[in-house]
Order: structure tokens, then sequence, then C-alpha cells
């Protein structure tokens, strides 16, 4: 126990130390060096991460049957008895769950990344950048209290800004990774806002005393209400808020499509794998907040998060982008999992949505970073992200085509592969849950099937381009993690995750329910039979159905207008309408204010430039004087 | 009974033994001997600090002896060790002015003459006593008047010698009298400390005292209007020596002041506070004001820290146990910052006789690092978070607000800008102003690198870790 808080320090000090050194060093290392100790350092961490993991789930986690949190923090600010920010690190089944799923996901972009990005201009502040980001989203699942994640929540926003706008000089990156920063940090004040109303009511930031449901926090709320709504109401949705802005959930979710922008093995560890999970986790961290004080906003989440799977979906349908497509099932796939938490209930079996949630979360992990890779290895290929440019690929990649076949089925929801097994937990939690979200699940489960094998057929069959110099794919660091991540893909849907992670720390067995099995398998080989007649050969059919749905068709390639939306709020309301009186008031009355003092001190000084003359005598006759003054004052 | 004293007066003996040895070791030992003498003195002087204020053993001995005259206190022990450390610093920024061919002669000097205003300092801390203390206050103000005068061959620094003892012994005259008017309104008796707060009335003669007694420390710290000596005395010292007086000695008065007043003035705070408030609002506006128009580097310094001062005094103001403890963490990040600023000037300006602000002009193209070295610790002065200095002013402006100095918060806070506008000058000409010749690179000694690494640790690190905040907070907690 004491040993895995020891190893635990490690995980997050290694990748520190490395970003230090490696930013630091910057040009004075070679890039090969650069690269060999960013690998290094995450094959330590990996290393340590499973062993904490192991060590966790079948040492000394359990105790009665169940699965303890475990809590070593030291106290770093106090504000009153109860109410401190702590730094420390929390173990419990979730946190260790997450600590080998970006261990593994970033050690598999670490390798591929010295391939991929072999020879770029900026190698070792590539590596020093990822090394960030590692420290950074393994500080936030470790987090002890709400107020240290928040912390590390920032961090991660800005290297995932800085990786994004890694190509600093192409305007098109820079505008994706200031969308992506702005956006999140828009939604991160709701998360501020929140983290301090939550504080002020219950008087703790601690997870441990916000989890435990025999603390106070529970037996008594808070009596106060704020436009019909109880604070905590306010409190807990306003914390999703900042959730569904790095999950990009609807209406957020603007900036996850052009963070594609960055480097692809970048997309595929913070914006496929890690990162953007990060809301579905904050969620599951305060599963029992949610649950038992607010159920109104799990209920919200649960809709927010079928609408953001099914809008998704329909728009990944049109994209032509292959990353864009990715990117759009991404915010579907991790939608699913917040309805799995919105649907989810706290104790034993009920807690089906919970478990569901985390091991879709973990799958999904593997088979969509396999997907960036694979798509990272296309584009690497063909210097390309159109799909139209590509075809036929299977003969030049057949490493990359047989390791995205097993992502897109596992996607898709076919046995035996992971996703089928995840999905279908979730699909029978919605089931349990709410039928309306039952059906608009199942709905996307198809077009999920769908817009991945047109993704597939596109890229690997159809017809052959063109190509000009394509790198012959061959055995080495750039396959090496497409294989292991395939290899994951296929086993992780055996673990049963049932027994190991679970709202209320109590295992339960997991059982294929057949009745909801059966049919999404269905559903899901449906969706690749269509998109085999479509896609496999080069048809008209595509465009036949493009038209007969047309303005559908336009309104889900434009992404339905979000982006106008927004553009018209930001800049025809909020400019316009609000800031520029602001900024009228901060010119004329705030810098006047200073103006004036900065007259007023330029005269007086040129005033009494003339007490320090230099003479002794001058001196002390004011010193005499001064006192004097002073005592009659005093004395009277 | 004697092993007591020597327990308490750790510290004290400890620096008269250094004293002694440096004497001895200047007089007997050989030329090959003597070029190790800064590594030596500076060995000593760190192993000497750490032995006097390590708790041997856990055991942590404060208390009286000599019939109260000499007493310690946990707080007087912080005291003592924020003192030695930046007597430490400045020890290791003079290494290269020491070894200047024309005083390289009698550097032992320095570190002699320096160690003695140290003792002296120790006894102010300690005292119970005004003999004690006043013996104290004489002890750490001669020596620093040769240290000011060191440079003999500088028509300058000798002037500086000569006004600061006048002012001097202008100023120690002024607070005999204070003294002795206590001293008549009180009696053999009212020689101690405690027994003056016992007696202290409100009466006009012991005001008079009051006011006659503070103004005499008021000159050490350089408040308005008893510091019209600083920009001289700073601008003709040795750079060294005025980071020395600039912090150190200003530092010691201030503490000083801080225990008497909460120790014997308690009775007639109410009094003084109006007065202090005054000289408050006076210091920072003139040390501003003045500091806004210098063109030389070391005079800008000393009304910087003039107006420094004005903001450890409004610490100070609200006479709680919180305001001990801001002024104690202020102090110990202005002399952090302030002497890595001096650190910087002085490298620049014993390598290369440098000293107006202009000649700063594009020096981040040749000497990037001290330039951002120098601009930390400007930041840190101006208090622009995240580092020290937001944090002390913020405690300082809090428990000045706590109690209620609202309107002396504000007129603080409007300074604050003026001050981060002059600081900004300097940063603009490192940066910005562009250079046909900007100074060449400078080579600093190893000596000074570790002085400036300490410096910016702690410019970096004191307002991160709470702990430093709560370990001073603890001590001036035990005190009331």
């Amino acid at each position: 126990m004491e040993q895995s808080m020891f190893i635990a320090l490690f995980i997050l000090i290694i990748p520190v130390l490395n970003f230090l050194f490696i930013g630091l060093m910057d040009d004075k290392l070679k890039p090969k060096t650069a690269g060999l100790l960013g690998i290094l350092g995450l094959t330590v961490v990996a290393a340590l991460s499973y062993f904490t993991a192991f060590d966790y789930f079948f040492n000394y986690g359990k105790v009665d049957g169940m699965y303890q949190s475990f809590y070593e923090a030291f106290s770093w600010m106090k504000f009153t008895e109860t109410l401190s920010i702590d730094l420390g690190i929390l173990l419990d089944p979730i946190s260790v769950m997450m600590l080998v799923v970006i261990s593994t996901v970033s050690l598999c972009v670490h390798i591929y990344s010295m391939g991929y990005m072999h020879g770029e201009k900026g190698f070792q502040r590539y590596y020093a950048f990822l090394s960030l980001f590692t420290f950074s989203m393994l500080g936030l699942v470790v987090a002890t209290n709400i107020f240290q994640m928040y912390i590390f929540w920032e961090l991660v926003g800005v290297s995932s800004y800085l990786l994004i706008g890694f190509y600093y000089e192409k305007p098109s990156a820079i505008l994706a990774s200031k969308k992506a920063f702005i956006v999140t940090r828009f939604a991160d004040l709701g998360f501020l806002i929140g983290i301090l109303i939550l504080g002020y009511y219950t008087g703790t930031f601690d997870f441990k005393v916000l989890t435990d449901t025999n603390s106070s926090v529970f037996t008594s709320t808070p009596a106060a209400t704020f436009m019909g709504a109880s604070v905590l109401t306010w409190a807990t949705a306003l914390i999703f808020m900042g959730g569904a802005g790095k999950s990009a959930m609807l209406p957020l979710h603007i900036w996850l499509p052009d963070a594609m922008e960055g480097p692809t093995p970048v997309s595929a560890l913070i914006h496929a794998a890690t990162m953007v999970v990060a809301g579905v986790y904050l969620v599951a961290r305060m599963f029992p907040v949610y649950f038992i004080l607010t159920p109104e906003v799990l209920t919200g989440i649960a809709y927010i998060g079928a609408a953001t799977s099914l809008y998704a979906a329909i728009v990944a349908c049109t994209q032509t982008d292959i990353k864009r497509v990715l990117a759009f099932s991404t915010i579907s796939q991790i939608a699913y999992m917040m309805v799995a938490l919105g649907v989810s209930k706290f104790e034993g079996h009920d807690g089906l949505g919970y478990m569901a949630s985390m091991f879709h979360l973990f799958t999904h992990a593997f088979f969509k970073a396999l997907l960036f890779l694979g798509a990272g290895a296309v584009i690497h290929a063909v210097h390309s992200n159109e799909m139209s440019e590509m075809g036929g690929l299977r003969k030049y990649l057949p490493i990359t085509h047989i390791t995205f076949l097993i992502a897109c089925l596992s996607i898709a929801g076919i046995p035996p592969f992971s996703g089928f097994f995840s999905k279908d937990e979730i699909l029978v939690a919605a089931w349990e849950g709410d039928k309306i979200i039952f059906f608009c699940q199942y709905f996307v489960a198809g077009l999920t099937a769908f817009y991945m094998f047109r993704l597939y057929f596109n890229i690997f069959w159809g017809e052959e381009k063109q190509y000009e110099h394509i790198h012959k794919e061959h055995a080495d660091c750039m396959t090496i993690p497409l294989l292991f991540l395939a290899l994951l893909t296929v086993v992780t849907g055996f673990i049963p995750f049932g027994q190991l992670v679970t709202a209320d720390g109590f295992g339960f067995d997991l059982h294929t329910v057949f009745e909801i099995a059966i049919p999404s398998v269905l559903i899901g080989v449906v969706g690749i039979l269509v998109a085999w007649i479509m896609y496999k050969k080069p048809t008209q059919i595509p465009d036949k159905v493009a038209t007969s749905v047309k303005p559908l068709y336009v309104a889900a390639k434009r992404k339905f207008y979000f982006d106008e939306l927004y553009m018209f709020i930001t800049k025809k309301i909020i400019f316009r309408r609000i800031s520029t009186p602001i900024a009228w008031f901060d010119r004329r009355c705030v810098d006047g204010f200073m103006d004036f003092q900065a007259w007023w001190s330029n005269k007086v000084s040129v005033k009494i430039k003339g007490f320090q003359s230099g003479d002794v005598q001058l001196y002390v006759a004011i010193f005499i004087v001064a006192i004097l003054v002073i005592s009659a004052i005093i004395c009277l | 009974m004697y092993s007591d004293i020597i327990a308490l007066m750790r510290p004290e003996f400890l620096l008269l033994a250094q004293i002694v040895f440096l004497l001895i070791y200047d007089l007997f030992v050989c030329e090959c001997g003597k070029k190790y003498f800064d590594t030596i003195a500076c060995g000593l002087f760190v192993v000497c600090s750490v032995i006097s204020f390590y708790p041997f053993g856990g055991v942590t001995v404060f208390g009286d002896c000599f019939g109260g005259m000499f007493s310690t206190s946990e707080m007087s022990q912080i005291v003592k060790m924020i003192l030695c450390l930046g007597a430490l610093l400045v020890f290791l920024q003079s290494k290269t002015w020491l070894n200047d061919e024309r005083i390289v002669g009698k550097r032992s000097e320095m570190y002699i003459l320096t160690l003695s205003t140290l003792f002296g300092m120790n006894l102010m801390m300690s005292a119970g006593h005004f003999l004690l203390f006043y013996l104290g206050l004489e002890m750490a103000s001669l020596p620093l008047v040769t240290l000011v005068a060191y440079n003999k061959w500088s028509k300058e620094s000798v002037e500086a010698g000569a006004k600061y003892v006048l002012m001097a012994a202008f100023s120690s005259g002024m607070m005999l009298f204070g003294i002795a008017l206590f001293y008549g309104s009180v009696g053999v008796e009212g020689m101690y400390f405690d027994a003056i707060r016992k007696y202290l009335m409100v009466q006009p003669i012991q005001l008079m005292a009051l006011v006659f007694f503070l103004s005499g420390v008021a000159f050490k710290i350089s408040l308005v209007p008893f510091h019209l000596w600083t920009a001289d005395v700073y601008q003709g010292a040795p750079t060294n020596v005025s980071a020395y007086l600039s912090v150190v000695s200003k530092g010691a008065a201030v503490f000083a002041l801080m225990f008497l007043s909460f120790r014997m003035f308690a009775n007639v705070f109410v009094y003084w506070q109006y007065i202090l408030a005054t000289l408050i609002v006076l210091s920072i506006t003139i040390g501003n004001l003045f500091a806004m128009r210098q063109t030389n580097m070391k005079r800008f310094l000393a009304f910087s820290s003039i107006s420094q001062a004005g903001y450890i005094m409004l610490g100070m103001i609200a006479g709680t146990d919180m305001a001990m403890t801001s002024v104690v963490f202020y102090l110990l990040v202005y002399l952090v910052s302030n002497i890595g600023l001096f650190g910087v000037v002085s490298i620049i300006e014993n390598k290369t006789g440098m000293l107006t602000i202009s000649d700063y002009n594009g020096l981040y193209k040749t000497n990037p690092k001290l330039s951002l070295a120098m601009t930390l610790f400007l930041f840190s002065l101006a208090g622009i978070p995240p580092f020290a200095g937001f944090f002390s002013k913020f405690f300082v402006f809090m428990s000045a607000a706590e109690e209620g100095w609202y309107i002396l918060v504000f007129i603080s806070l409007i300074n604050t800008v003026i001050s981060l506008y002059y600081y900004l000058l300097v940063v603009k000409a490192m940066f910005i102003t562009p250079n046909e010749n900007p100074i060449e690179e400078v080579k600093s000694d190893c000596f000074s690198k570790i002085g400036l690494f300490i410096c910016l640790a702690c410019t970096i690190l004191l307002g991160i870790f709470s702990c430093v905040f709560a370990f001073i907070s603890d001590a001036s907690f035990a005190l009331f």
C-alpha cells in the first residue's frame, strides 16, 4: 500500500522530469536522443502503472469484498478547518484503470511518433510536450480533490493547445489551437464556479468525503436555492459543463474536429483516448454526488449524451477528411459513455451503466487510438487527409489494413472484439434506464458501423489512385504500436470488468443479454453491408442518396451550422453589443484614471527634486523639523 | 549557569569566534593561503550559521540571561536566521569586488566588519535593556561607515562615508535623547523594556521620548522624512555594501522596531499608529516619485528601497500577529529579491563599470541569463504574481485591511502601479530599447552565481510553498 503510493508518485515524476529535461535542452539534444528518452521514460511509467494496477486489483485493493480507495495527501493551502486544498494521490478502481489506459496509449504514441514525426522541425519540442501532456493527464486521474483535478485539468488543456498548434507556421493549426483553448476555457469557467459553489456549501473539496455516502455531505444538504434550482444542482451542472467542454458534448463540441490540425499521433493520444474522456472521468469520479444529491442533472447528462451521439454519428457519415470522420466518431463514442453514466444507478448490479461506461472508456481508448494511428499511417503514405485521394491501399499497407479492419469491427460492435462487449453493456444499461435513449443509441450503433466502414472501404478498397512516392510499409516503430493495439482490441473485451470497476466497489458478474446483443450485432452488420454496397466499388449510389436527402446532407456536411451559430453569437452579439461599451469604459474611465496618475506623479516628482540636494546641513534641518512637528502633533 | 548562557547566545559566540579566527588567519597565514580567503570565510560562515540555528537534539533553548538583559524567542531566532542569510548572500556577491587589486590586501576587513555589524544586530534583536540595545545599534552602524568608505581611492565612496557617519551620529544623538527622557520619566528600573511597558503612561514626556527614539530607528529604516542620506550613501558606497545597507541593515532596524513596538509600546500603540501611517504614505509616495526620475542604477535602487520600506511598515501598522508574520515574510522576500538585484548590478559594475540605466539598453542580446534574472527580481519587487513579491505584498495589504486601514491600503495599491512603471523602465531598457553597443558578455565568478541562484530559487519558491509563511506565523503567534 505504502509502496504503491511511492510508485504512483514516480509515475508522475518521470514524465515531468522528462518534460523539463527535453524542454530545456531542446536543440542541444539530438532528435533521436529526445525520442528515445521519451520512450524510455514512458516504458518505465507503463511498467509501473501495470504493476500498480495488478497490485491494486489482485493484492491489497479489495477489503471485505469491496474495492477501497487509498489516499495520501498533504495540505497545500488551508482555508478553514475542513476546507483545504491538498495535493496527493488517490488510488481507486477508476484511477488505477486510467493509469493503465494513459500509459499504454501514451507509450504507443511515443513509439509511433519516432516514425511519424521523423525529420520534422521541432521534434524535441514535440516530445517535451508529449511528456508534459502525459504528466498532466496522469496527475488529473490521481487527484485527491476537485481543486487539484482542476489544476491538472488546465495543464492538460494547455498541453493540448500546444500540441494542436504544433505546426505553428500553419494558420489553420493556430486557429484550431486557439479555438480549442478558448472553447474549453469557457467551459472551465463553469467548472471553476461549480467547484467554488460546491466547496462553499459542502465545506470540502476532497473526493474522499464527496464519494463517501455516509459523510455529512449527503446527510445534510444546503437549502439555498438560486433561480428555482438548489445550489447543489447548479454546482454539479456547472461542473458538468467543464466536463462537457473537455469531452466535446453538445454544444461545446466545436473544437474537437478542428483539433485534428495537430499531428495525428497527438490526435490519437489526446483527442481520442485520454484527454477527451476526462469529462466522463470527472462525472464518474463524482458519481455519488450526481446520483444521490442531484439526480436531475444526471438525467440531463443522459439526454445530452444521447443527442450528442446521434448528432456526431450523422455528421460523421458526410465528412470526407478521414481524421474528421474519426473525430466525430470519437464525439459519438464519448457521448455513449456519458449516456451510460446518465442512466446508471449506484448499488450492485443496478450500477451497470457506470461499469459499462468505464468499460467502454477502456476499450474505446485502445481501438480508437488504433484507428487514429492507422489513419496516421495512411496519411503518412499518401500525404493527404482526403478520402477522395485514397483507395485500394490494402495492397500497399497490409498491416495497417488488417489492424484498421479489426478496430472498425470493434467499434461497429461485432463480436468477439472488445467494442462489442462494452457497447453491449451500455445498451443493456440504457434499456434498463430509459427506452427512448435506448432506441437512440441503438440507431447510432448502426450509423457507427456504416460510417466506419464507409471510411474503411474508401481507404482500402475502391478505385486505386495514382500515388506519388508512396511509403511502403515495413515492420518498424510505426507498425509495432498498431499490432500491439490490435492485440489489445482483441483481448480487452474478455476482461471481467464487472468484477473490478463498479460504482460502489462491489463486483458483479456480467452476462451477455442475448435479447439485446443479437439485434445490436445485427444492426452493426446491416450498417457494414450498406457501406459495402455503397463503397466497396465505385458506384453512383452515394451521390444518389446524397441528392435524395439534399437538405439534410448539406446541413450535416456543414456540421449543422454550429460554427456559424457561434460566430454569429460572438461577433454580432457579444462583440458588438457587450464588448464595445466595455471597451469604451475601459479606454475612457480606467485608462483615464491611470493617465491622470501618471500625469500627477510626473508633475510632483519634478517639483520635489530640490529636497535631495546633497547638503548634509539641509538633511539635518529636515530631520529636526520632522521630529519637532511629529512631537507637536503627538503631544497635542 | 554558564552552559545556559552559552546555549542561549550560541549565534553571538560563534560570530565572535569567527571574527577572531579571521583576524588571526589573516595575520599569520602566508600569501598562498590567503588565496582561499573568500572560500574559507564563506564556508566558515555557512558552517557556523548552521550550528547556530540547528536545533540539536530537538532542544531549542529560549529564555533570558544576564538578569533579563538578553532574551531569545523563536521569533528572534528566525529573524537572526534571515539576517544571516542576507549577510551570506552579500558575501557571495562580494568576491569580485574584494579581489580588485586596489583592495585585495585588506579584504579580510570586509568580512570582519560585516560580521561585527551582524553581531551588533543580533544583540539588538535579543536586547531586553536599552543599554544593550544601544550598544548593539552602534555596533551595527559604526563598522558600516568604514565599509561605506571602503573604496578609498574613490571620492564618492569617501564622501558617502562622511555623510553617513555625520547623519548616523546625529540620529544616534536624537535616539539617546529619547532614551534619556524614558530614563527620566521612569527611573533606574526603566532601562528594562519590561519595566517600561509597565510604567508607560500617556504623558507628554514619554510620548516625546517615543518620537525621538523612533526617529532614530526610522533613520536606519530610511523612512521619509529621515531618508535623505539614503540615496547619496547608496550611490557612493561600493555596490555590495549598498546591498547590505539596503537589506540587512534596514531589516535589522525593522525587526528591532517590530520587537520593541510589540513588547514595549503596546500601550501607546494607538498614538503612534497615525504618525506611522503618515510616514508610510510619505515613504511610499516620495520614494516612488524620486525613483521615477533616476538615471543612476544605484540611486534608483536607493529610492526603490525607501518605497519598499514604506510597504514593510504597512505590515507593522496593524499590530496583530498576522501583521508581525507579514512583516517578517515581506522582509525575507524583499531580502532575496533586492540582494539579487544588487547582485546583478554589482556583477555588471565590477566587470564594466557601467551604472546608468541607459547602459543597460539591449542587455538581453548579450547577457540573456542576467537580464532574465534581473527581470524576475524586478517583477518580484513590483509584486507581480506568481513570484514571491506578490504574496508578500498581498499578506501585508491583508493584515492592514483586516484592521480597517482601507484608505492606507488603497493609497499603497495606487503606488504599486507607479512602482511598476519604473521597475518596468529597467526591463524595457534591457529587452526593448535598441542599442548599437550593448554591454559585452559578462562572466561572473561562481560565488556570485551561487548567490544569484539562491536568490532566484527563493524568489520563485517562497510564495508557492506556503509552509514558510506558516512557519513564521507559528512563531509570531507564540509571541502574542
